[in-house]
């Protein structure tokens, strides 16, 4: 169907929202809850357009094009919307931008910024402050919550353990676990994925100090398992700080705890970073090169001496599956031994 | 299984016993055309449909329904009518929902008629909760069978075998009757499957709402009917598409379904002869406030205010002058008295800025502060709002911070913009109706009342005398000095001799008004200023 986005006509499928229509015709709409893996919500408010023909305004996440629909996007109605939305949150924020882990990573920020809010018009009450730091790997500050309900959302409907939720309501609202028994007392497995999605300094993990314009991100495969779940590595310097899930491999954006969160053994100093052979009783470190060398000099040497049969080898739920199918291969094709197995079987 | 000649026999043979029952009751007529209407002149001016059987049938004796022809017009409707000849009928007879927002019914129903789907749902949306609201509880508690017949046609003619009562469990009584009809429904058939022989199964539910208000708004209410928090959906579908469980699912309230029975019993011409064009029928209306004679009133839509306010309800309490009424409870308008002959109709409430909501109204008079009721009503909204959405959350709560900061003498110029603004992007920018409409008290009285914005804000001062900051009590040279209000004085803070002029100390009095009610009226010293 045709519609007109800010004058210009563009073909569109059925069953598009404007939302995603805008998107691929490149035009930026800001939202703070919407997330194109979850039902839409719509609670922001951010992403308020002007349809043609209506008096209200509508959201671009949760409203279905129309043929000839005519939206616009930027118009002064929706413009103001958008500056008393965000007005209106930061009425309800901290302004701790200085101090927050998220600053430079906020979208609170960048759309205060890309709208002119410098601070709120409204001096009135603020959230009563709740803070959660019962869990290892994050933390949660409830007065930095903007009540996107991503976290929600993200643990009931993708992580489905649905250990936290919405409690109260109207001003008082708040994400709490149930009877606010607190996270480490609650069902929550760590996975963290309600920390990735946080667009804000309300869910942040137990991390080393950094600023994000200080970093990189590397995209790997978690080494964890099998699944081959691709993750961004956050890296300082030389130095992993953190770990952000990506939308591109099997895992859809997210992570278990391990991949999340697990990640310090990286930079651990007992970490073997080269092959070790011992000699004279002692490990010593060698190249690559030489441990090959040495392995293949063995496996000849002892398969001339006692057959394949003397090998036996054991493989790790850590290496990725394409890493295990190797390893087998070479012990059952190369070596000629069925004696191979993994420690997941343990 | 009943049959349709088991249902006449039942009601031939009640007929009688109720009639001998109401005749030595002696406050009914019964007219000749076997209409049973009450008594009095406050229901001489009333057109009562929806509430034509309250105060008339026993609610816990199914029979009585049945001998004023009740479920005759569910019996006629299965064995004569075609779905879609139900849903061309409700049409026809134009009545719009009577829960807020004036959806005509019979578009409504054909819209879920039209979904093909393995199961769809009939919800009756009995979670009133309007302060000051008592229309549907007054159905579900006098006369809880029309609704359940109501209910009935409908599911017959969407294709819903299964249907919902949602109803607040402040309603003790309404459950407990709701819970008695089902099961003598239930019992004689004229509930559960094959109804009537003609193989159409119906079973009705309750479900109790624990006092959210905004449970009441159709997404929130399915949302609490799942097990769920009760916050609204986005509508990216509609719930007549994909409601209850994702299925079709149809939303009417009580008062919609009570009037069900009767187009179907005495025709469309007959409803349309009623109310206006546009807005066919009766509404009943909670008239409360400062009224007369408060209570509830059903009358043809199209009927004055001051017809309602003045005719019925008697006028103001104690002669005083009529000032403004409220229609629509917490999301409606605040009308000034020169607009007191608009008629009462969906359009023509709408036009002046107020909503007919589900049919609250509130009567005020001089002594009542517009800003303080508009501080009153967003105060409700306030603790209401689901908070979800931004603006509804954050914004309702911000305007009551200005309010109260206007109400208590330290509001200031730029407070009225502010208000405005607020409104505007409150009404557009909210998820649901409940935010959409929650700015509707400030927005009226601000576009009628202004002047007493401007007092309160300007001179320090409310006009009606209502607000406590804003007033000191004065006595003035006409005291004889008798003592008696420094007497009633609960924290002594008034002082003089005897026989000598009495002085109230401003810093410590509480405003309480004692000193002023203990003055001999025919001294009359203390004033409000
Ligand atoms: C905040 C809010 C509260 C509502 N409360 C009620 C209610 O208590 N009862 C009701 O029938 N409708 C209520 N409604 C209206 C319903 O959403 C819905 O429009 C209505 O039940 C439809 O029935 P009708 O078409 O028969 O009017 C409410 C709407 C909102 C936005
Ligand atoms: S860490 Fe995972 S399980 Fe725990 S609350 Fe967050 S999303 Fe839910
Ligand atoms: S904690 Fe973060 S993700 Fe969760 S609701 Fe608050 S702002 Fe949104
Ligand atoms: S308008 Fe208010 S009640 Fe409705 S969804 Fe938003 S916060 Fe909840």
């Amino acid at each position: 169907m045709d519609i007109v986005i800010n004058g210009i006509h563009y073909e569109v499928d059925n069953n598009t929202t404007i939302l995603q229509a805008c998107r691929r015709a490149g035009i930026d709409i800001p939202t703070l809850c919407h997330d194109d893996r979850l039902e839409p919500f719509a609670s922001c408010r951010m992403c308020l357009v002007e349809i043609e023909g209506s008096n209200k305004l509508v959201t671009a996440c949760s409203t279905h094009v129309k043929d000839k629909m005519v939206v616009y996007t930027h118009s002064e109605k929706v413009i103001k919307a958008r500056r008393d939305v965000l007005d209106l949150i930061i009425g309800n924020h901290p302004l701790e931008c200085l101090s927050c882990d998220k600053s430079g990573q906020c979208k609170l920020q960048d759309y205060c910024y890309e709208y002119g809010i410098i601070e709120s018009s409204y001096l009135g009450d603020k959230r009563e402050p709740y803070v959660d730091t019962s869990n290892p790997f994050y933390d949660y500050d409830a007065s930095k919550c903007i009540l996107c309900g991503l976290c929600v959302r993200v643990c009931g409907e993708l992580q489905c353990t649905s250990a936290i939720g919405f409690e109260d309501r109207g001003f008082d609202t708040i994400v709490k676990t149930p009877f606010n028994e607190g996270l480490i007392n609650s069902k929550c497995v760590s996975c963290g994925n309600c920390v990735s999605v946080c667009p804000v300094g309300a869910l942040t993990p137990k991390a080393q100090k950094f600023r994000h314009w200080e970093t990189k991100e590397v995209q790997t495969t978690c080494s964890y398992c099998g699944v081959g779940c691709q993750l961004n590595l956050i890296v300082k310097g030389d130095k992993v700080v953190g770990a952000q899930p990506s939308l591109e491999g099997p895992n859809d954006g997210l992570l278990c705890v391990k991949g999340k969160f697990a990640y310090k053994f990286i930079n651990h100093p007992d970490r073997i970073k080269t092959p070790l052979i011992k000699r004279n009783g002692k490990f010593e470190e060698v190249s690559w090169e030489q441990a090959y060398r040495y392995i293949r000099r063995k496996v000849i040497e002892i398969k001339e001496e006692s057959g394949p049969e003397a090998f036996a080898g054991l493989t790790s739920a850590r290496c990725t599956n394409e890493e295990n199918y190797l390893f087998q291969k070479l012990f059952r094709a190369v070596i000629g031994t069925n004696n191979i197995d993994h420690c997941a079987r343990l | 299984m009943i049959t349709i000649e088991e249902l006449k026999r039942i009601k031939e043979e009640q007929r009688p016993i109720l009639e001998k029952r109401l005749i030595e009751q002696g406050n009914v007529n019964i007219n000749e055309d076997g209409s049973i209407v009450l008594n009095g002149d406050y229901y001489k001016k009333q057109v009562r449909i929806a509430l034509k059987n309250c105060g008339i049938i026993d609610p816990n004796n199914i029979k009585e329904y049945i001998a004023v022809d009740g479920y005759f017009a569910l019996a006629n409707c299965l064995i004569n009518k075609k779905a879609k000849d139900i849903i061309e009928d409700m049409k026809a007879s134009g009545l719009r929902g009577r829960g807020g927002a004036g959806f005509p019914t019979g578009r409504k129903w054909e819209t879920a008629f039209l979904y093909d789907a393995d199961q769809k749902y009939m919800i009756c949306n009995a979670d009133e909760g309007d302060p000051g609201a008592f229309m549907d509880r007054s159905i579900l508690e006098n006369d809880p069978h029309s609704v359940l017949e109501g209910m009935a046609i409908g599911g017959y003619s969407i294709g819903a075998d299964k249907g919902f009562i949602y109803v607040r469990a402040e309603y003790p009584l309404a459950v407990r009757r709701l819970r008695a009809a089902i099961d003598q429904a239930k019992e004689l058939g004229l509930l559960g499957n094959n109804i009537l022989g003609t193989g159409f199964n119906f079973d009705i539910e309750l479900r109790l709402g624990s006092g959210a208000f905004v449970c009441g708004e159709g997404t929130a209410l399915i949302e609490s009917i799942e097990g769920k928090r009760g916050m609204p959906r986005t509508k990216i579908y509609r719930t007549a598409h994909k409601g209850l469980w994702e299925k079709p699912t149809i939303i009417n309230n009580v008062e919609t379904f009570a009037n069900v029975p009767v187009i179907f019993q005495k025709g469309v011409d007959w409803f349309r002869s009623i109310g206006t064009e546009k807005s066919p029928g009766t509404k009943v209306f909670a008239l409360v406030g400062k009224v007369e004679n408060a209570g509830l009133v059903e009358v043809p839509m199209g009927t004055t205010l001051r017809e309602i306010v003045f005719d019925i309800g008697g006028g103001t309490q104690n002669g005083k002058e009529f000032k403004s009424v409220q229609t629509g409870g917490p999301s409606g308008g605040c009308i000034p008295a020169n607009l007191i002959d608009t008629s009462v109709d969906f359009e023509s409430l709408d036009k002046i800025g107020s909503i007919m909501g589900s049919g609250g109204m509130v009567v005020m008079d001089e002594n009542t502060c517009m800003v303080d009721i508009a501080r009153y009503f967003l105060d409700f909204t306030v603790d209401e709002s689901c908070g979800k959405c931004v603006p509804c959350r954050e914004g309702t709560k911000r305007m009551l911070e200005t309010l109260d900061k206007i109400v208590s003498g330290k509001g200031e110029e730029e407070d009225i913009e502010k208000l405005e603004s607020l409104s505007e992007t409150i009404t557009l920018g909210s998820l649901c109706g409940l935010g959409q409409t929650a700015a509707n008290p400030v927005i009226t009285t601000l576009k009628y009342f202004r002047d007493e914005y401007e007092a309160h804000i300007q001179d320090k001062k409310c006009p009606a005398g209502a607000c406590v900051d804003l007033v000191e009590y004065f006595i003035t040279d006409k005291c004889i000095g008798c003592g008696a209000c420094a007497r009633a004085c609960p924290v002594d803070c008034i002082s003089g001799a005897k026989k000598e002029l009495h002085v109230i100390d401003q810093d410590r009095c509480i405003k309480c008004g004692a000193c002023m009610e203990a003055c001999p009226p025919k001294i009359s010293a203390v004033i409000k200023r």
